[in-house]
């Protein structure tokens, strides 16, 4: 029986808190290491030895080990294909492309934009930092403008990627959960039809819903 | 020649696959167009049409390309090494997350700026070679104990670096990556590959940028 993987950083990490998911949906056994940030210990010279960039997560399995949480992800979907959830990372090479598309767009597009308002409007206050307004408004233009072509295709296909959800699907709960349920910008998602019940569809899901609880808990 | 089409392009060549290059007008505005968003919602450049499938977002065609060929031409994914293909993984989104983000700001100041007659802003150049060097202080460091980034064996993580470093290192920025000793001869290695000196040769600004291609099936 193979030792569970080991996951370290903190549940409030949206970084982090994908892997969890991602791990969850594939019925991975798995233990969480806590990394306390606001102690510095992610920029220590042994955390440091894992993940050189001093951020979170880091990730062992057995002698593997790994970073960049949609690197560990797909890792994660490759090494257990038959575990949990199969139609994750999807089962052929052109469900998976279609995933590696989205989950692409997620990184490049849906990230930045909306991992700026992630800071400036649930971490930024919390940590006394103070808010920018001007990089706010200019975050919600541009996820705004990502979000419409969300709309459309959401009203093409089910999830992203297709009619199943996915890996896709799955790196977007972090940052829309915070903005959603910790935030006063929820409506950017939930004010577009589609969006917005694709959001209540994927966050729905018990995988997530162990995580929020892990995150409550955390 | 778009940074994202060169990558596919270099991909295709290292995989030895045939293809067919479809221009499409950037300067036209042709990616605007509905026939081009019904390809790529997003209106960017490249999409990859492989029989029924349509591909947008570049880091996504080149690891479908590297997966679905990966028994012709070069081993860019190192399918059959467990610790090797995760390692690969990793820095591709190293890449995607850390070095991107920093010098794509730095490329655009340099090269399209101008093309709307504006000097390029220097502050923005500053403030990204600051970040840009603190991630290349990282690649020094791991480019010390092994030969390229995800080990002693060039892999698609180190390609995805070819098309925004060549157009760099044509600038004064190209000191980011002159003083640091293991990442210049990383680049002096990856960028003498002959798949790469004949991208390079293809990548200049300012023309008719290619954005679609057509996979030819073997």
């Amino acid at each position: 029986m193979a030792a569970p993987v080991k996951v370290y950083g903190p549940t409030l990490s949206t970084a982090v808190s994908r892997v969890l998911a991602c791990l969850i949906e594939k019925d991975v056994d798995f233990q969480l290491i806590p990394i306390n940030m606001s102690k510095g210990e992610h920029k220590k010279p042994d955390f440091i030895k894992m993940q050189p960039f001093g951020q979170v997560p880091a990730f062992q399995d057995e002698s593997i080990s790994l970073f960049e949480s949609r690197a560990i992800c797909r890792y994660i979907c490759d090494k257990y294909a038959d575990k949990g959830n199969k139609e994750l990372y999807g089962t052929n090479p052109l469900a998976k492309a279609s995933i590696d598309q989205w989950l692409e767009a997620e990184g490049q597009s849906f990230n930045p934009p909306s991992g700026a308002l992630v800071f400036q409007l649930a971490f930024a206050p919390r940590m006394k930092i103070p808010q920018d307004e001007g990089l706010i408004k200019q975050n919600q233009e541009k996820l705004g403008k990502v979000l419409d072509v969300y709309e459309r295709r959401l009203g093409e296909s089910r999830f992203l990627a297709g009619d199943e959800f996915s890996l896709a699907d799955l790196s977007h709960l972090p940052n829309t959960q915070y903005l959603v349920a910790g935030t006063d910008r929820g409506e950017l998602f939930t004010s577009r039809k589609n969006v917005g019940r694709w959001w209540s569809e994927i966050s729905s899901r018990e995988s997530w819903k162990k995580v929020v609880q892990m995150q409550k808990s955390g | 020649m778009s940074t994202s089409t060169s990558l596919v392009i270099i991909c295709l060549h290292e995989k030895e696959v045939d293809f067919e290059l479809v221009p499409v007008d950037l300067f036209a505005g042709e990616q605007k167009q509905p026939h081009f968003l019904a390809k790529n919602p997003f209106g960017q450049v490249p999409v990859l049409e492989d029989g029924d499938l349509t591909l947008f977002e570049s880091r996504a065609i080149s690891a479908y390309i590297a997966e679905k060929f990966k028994e012709t031409g070069y081993d860019l994914l190192r399918h059959q090494n467990l610790q090797e293909a995760a390692l690969v993984k990793v820095w591709m989104e190293v890449e995607s997350q850390q070095f991107h983000p920093a010098i794509a700001p730095i490329v655009y100041q340099f090269y399209v700026v101008p093309l709307k007659g504006v000097s390029p802003d220097q502050a923005i150049i500053d403030d990204n070679l600051e970040k840009l060097g603190k991630v290349l202080d990282i690649y020094e460091a791991r480019l010390s104990s092994t030969k390229y980034l995800a080990g002693d064996f060039y892999s698609l993580a180190d390609l995805h670096h070819l098309p925004y470093t060549c157009y760099l290192m044509k600038t004064t920025a190209a000191s980011v990556i002159n003083e640091r000793p293991h990442v210049k001869a990383w680049w002096e290695d990856i960028s003498s590959r002959p798949v790469s000196k004949k991208a390079a040769e293809g990548m200049t600004f300012g023309e008719k940028c290619t954005l679609k291609i057509k996979a030819l099936l073997l």
